[in-house]
């Protein structure tokens, strides 16, 4: 090759120039970005996790006892923050923004994403939502108390007159921000594979990945409007005198829950669906065997999205609506585990008669299967409005969506992220460390949630400081499950140091035969810009 | 550094002892949750029993499919990992499995639907009510008022831990309890007058939104005399988990005087802590 053959598509700026991050349209270094990110916000929620886990170990107020932690509203603001934090900032940024922005582009064949530009602001807007999260914990929220303790849902009267300090406006603000971030992004993504796919490759050919964040993204873009919307109304009836949700002013408390789960419940999905995807890539590759019933995969993930749009208001069983309607939401509740257990059968069904290898992804994709199992079919017992009435609010709901989502959404990820680390950052990492991390993951996180069962069943409400002194066994149990978790991210970090330290070249392709979609075709990490001549799909 | 030894210790003497006390039966007290417990508090109402039963029949459902998958996972896990089976099969279709992992699921979701609209219904429509009682949800305690026996609304606040009486319960008891006489069946109708609260009575299978501007009903019967205990279940603010509900099902004549001694009076409540006084004794005295 001639120097001036060689083209600036071989030249990596160099990781030192600030320019190549915050200027940035190449949706690798974007996509690594997203992965910091979600990392450090991961840290810090899963900090104030540790804060609730220890206030609960026992009995009586221990750590919001007015001192540096503050008082029992800052208990509620830990469990806001830390739900907050999680699903806008850890785990929408990892799946959607992380993996997303890598794969798809790679596994589509295309050069990049569709509006490089427009990819660039989704990723720089979030760390500054983050920023006016984190702020929010500092400013007055409720008299002098600092912070947002209304939980997550940020229902009123409790988010508007309840808290009169600025802390939940800068929370609004946050949450715009993270959402426009979010919809901008949906676009990118719908875009690109509509209109990027190589030659050849149809949408029934495409990695099922793909399919995933395709659905997911729909999601986004449709429900991400309602929430702005909900929270533009919250925003003007704390500043502006309007009465939205204000019964004195002929505004209603539970039209802000239809509107604010409109968007919650296809949130839900939008943080697991790319896990299924991930974990279909893993159980294939693994077992050596295409996916078993690839349409009815895809079709499966179509019909969640679907669905997930029509039963919003199982989270509302207890507001008081007419008897009819919530029959028609359990109804159509329970529907959603006929697609779900497709996809958990069919990933069995391609383990059957493979051969199947225990790397390190598949380890975290098998203990996925099976937890998210348990997290769905106690989502089958809180469909049923009936039992819901004894179950809704209480630690049994903590537990079932801790199941499908720190247990589920979470180990997705982290198969994902052992899957692709060697082709994201070229370089090996030590196997037995990242196994560790999931023997005490997969303890730890089983000795935290499943005791919540039990003590929701005993009626232990949700989002309490304090709790009457039968409840303390299980608690003390959950808690110490959680220093077992503890000693599992102390592996995570190891594997990080280590393949710094060590930089191990990675191969293209580590994981051999089974690996067969586009991405292991290139080099780990693939050259700055791919595919400028574009692959032909058989 | 924490003695991580001796709490291991004490953790594992608990976990024995808490087995032991369960196959022994020596278990929950109704009205109250039991340390340890596993399952729904004992039901005291006929809403509350039949929410066991249907809970009993999802356990029999979740818990088999659960084990299922797991084994199959077990399963597959031995039987073809790479030393068991080299060379893999390309199989990856068959449509009659697909089929019936479609059909057998909806099955079993019209079998627990079958089960849970009766329940659901059930839970809906009151009874002809013997009398109604309201109560309010405020930041942060109960007010209940009987409309019918005019009674207006008196105030049910948590007993602080330190003027906690003996045999008391922390963050559970109050010091006006709401009163109602066994077998009666009561209309509770449930708002709230700053943010939204939650009425909930897990013995009676009760949990209702208390929200402003809206009044929700349910009802509950009791047929057990006792003291039964519910938390607010909405965050409400800084002391969501201090404003519980303590509702003593009392005999028809300690009802009738404690209406006519006016709830919210120390005259009142006297009528009441005597009564549980003396039942108490009289079951002790039947063990």
């Amino acid at each position: 090759m001639s120097a001036d053959a060689a083209t600036h598509d071989d030249h990596t700026p160099s990781m030192w120039d600030w320019r190549r991050w915050v200027l940035s349209t190449n949706h690798k270094d974007i996509g690594t970005m997203y992965l910091v990110f979600a990392i450090f916000a991961g840290i810090i929620g899963g900090g104030l996790s540790g804060l609730i886990r220890w206030e609960l170990a026992e009995p009586g107020i221990q750590v919001f006892n007015n001192g540096i932690w503050g008082n029992e509203h800052n208990f509620n603001v830990a469990t806001t923050m830390h739900g907050l934090i999680m699903i806008f900032f850890m785990v929408m940024p990892a799946m959607i923004g992380g993996f997303g922005n890598w794969f798809v582009p790679l596994m589509i064949g295309a050069p990049d994403m569709a509006f490089p530009r427009m990819n660039n602001i989704s990723f720089w807007l979030l760390p500054f939502a983050f920023i006016l999260a984190v702020m929010s914990m500092f400013v007055p929220g409720a008299g002098a108390d600092q912070g947002f303790g209304g939980g997550w849902v940020l229902y009123p009267p409790l988010s508007t007159m309840g808290h009169n300090g600025p802390a939940m406006d800068l929370l609004i603000l946050s949450l715009h921000i993270a959402g426009v971030s979010s919809i901008l992004g949906a676009i990118n993504f719908i875009t690109t594979i509509f209109n990027m796919r190589a030659p050849g490759m149809t949408i029934h050919k495409m990695p099922l990945f793909v399919w995933s964040v395709l659905v997911t993204v729909f999601l986004l873009l449709l429900s991400l409007p309602v929430l702005a919307g909900a929270l533009t109304m919250l925003l003007t009836d704390r500043n502006f005198g309007t009465a939205f949700f204000a019964p004195e002013g002929g505004g209603d408390p539970v039209m802000y829950q239809h509107l604010f789960w409109f968007f919650g419940h296809p949130e839900v999905y939008i943080l697991i669906l790319p896990g299924f995807g991930i974990v279909s890539h893993i159980v294939s590759t693994f077992s050596r065997k295409p996916i078993f019933g690839y349409l009815g995969m895809a079709y499966a993930m179509v019909a969640i999205g679907f669905i997930g749009f029509i039963v919003w208001a199982h989270h509302m069983y207890t507001v008081g609506m007419p008897v009819d309607l919530k029959a028609y939401f359990v109804a159509a509740t329970m529907v959603i585990a006929v697609p779900t257990g497709i996809k958990i059968f069919s990933w069995i069904a391609t383990m059957w008669g493979g051969s199947i290898e225990f790397r390190t992804p598949m380890m975290w994709a098998i203990g996925f299967i099976f937890l998210f199992t348990v997290g769905g079919v106690t989502g089958v017992v809180l469909a049923n409005a009936g039992v819901d009435q004894a179950l809704h609010d209480t630690y049994y709901v903590v537990a079932h969506f801790h199941y499908v989502l720190s247990l589920g959404a979470v180990f997705a990820i982290f198969a994902g992220w052992y899957y692709w680390f060697e082709k994201i950052f070229g370089v090996k990492y030590n196997s037995l460390f990242a196994r560790l991390q999931f023997l005490f993951f997969f303890v730890g996180a089983n000795i935290i949630f499943f005791p919540q069962h039990f003590l929701g069943l005993q009626g232990m409400p949700r989002r309490y400081v304090d709790y009457p002194d039968a409840f303390a066994f299980w608690n003390q149990v959950s808690s110490w499950g959680y220093v077992v978790m503890l000693v599992g991210m102390f592996f995570f970090v190891l594997v990080l140091l280590d393949a710094m330290i060590r930089r191990r070249k990675a191969e293209a392709n580590p994981w051999g035969e089974g690996a067969t979609t586009l991405e292991w075709t290139l080099s780990s990490p693939p050259p700055f810009h791919q595919f400028s001549e574009l692959p032909k799909i058989k | 550094m924490p003695d991580l030894f001796g709490e291991a210790m004490r953790f594992l003497t608990a976990l024995a002892l808490f087995w032991t006390t369960a196959a022994a039966g020596a278990f929950a007290t109704p009205g109250q949750p039991t340390d340890g417990g596993l399952n729904l508090q004992p039901a005291m109402t006929p809403i509350a029993e039949r929410i066991r039963d249907f809970h009993d029949i999802l356990l029999w459902i979740i818990i088999p499919i659960t084990l299922f998958v797991m084994g199959l996972l077990i399963w597959v896990m031995i039987r073809y990992n790479r030393k068991a089976n080299p060379t893999p099969s390309k199989n990856s279709h068959n449509t009659l499995l697909e089929v019936v992992w479609t059909a057998v699921p909806v099955l079993i979701l019209v079998v627990i639907a079958v089960f849970s609209f009766p329940l659901l219904y059930f839970q809906d429509e009151i009874p002809e009510a013997d009398f109604t009682i309201k109560a309010t949800g405020y930041q942060w305690y109960w007010g209940y008022e009987y409309p019918d026996h005019e009674v207006a609304e008196f105030i049910s606040t948590m007993v602080a831990e330190e003027d906690l009486a003996e045999g008391q319960l922390r963050n559970l008891s109050v010091d006006y309890p709401m009163v109602v006489p066994a077998g009666a069946t009561v209309r509770l109708q449930v708002t709230a007058a700053d943010v939204i609260h939650n009425w909930a009575m897990p013995a009676f299978g009760s949990k209702m939104d208390a929200i402003p501007g809206r009044i929700n009903e349910t009802w509950f019967q009791v047929a057990e005399e006792g003291v039964y205990y519910g938390q607010c279940s909405e965050l409400c603010g800084i002391r969501h988990a201090f404003m519980p509900i303590e509702v003593h099902v009392v005999n028809q004549a300690t009802f009738d005087s404690w209406v006519e001694a006016g709830p919210g009076s120390d005259e009142a409540n006297a009528i009441i802590a005597d009564y549980t006084a003396a039942r108490q004794t009289r079951l002790a005295q039947l063990d």
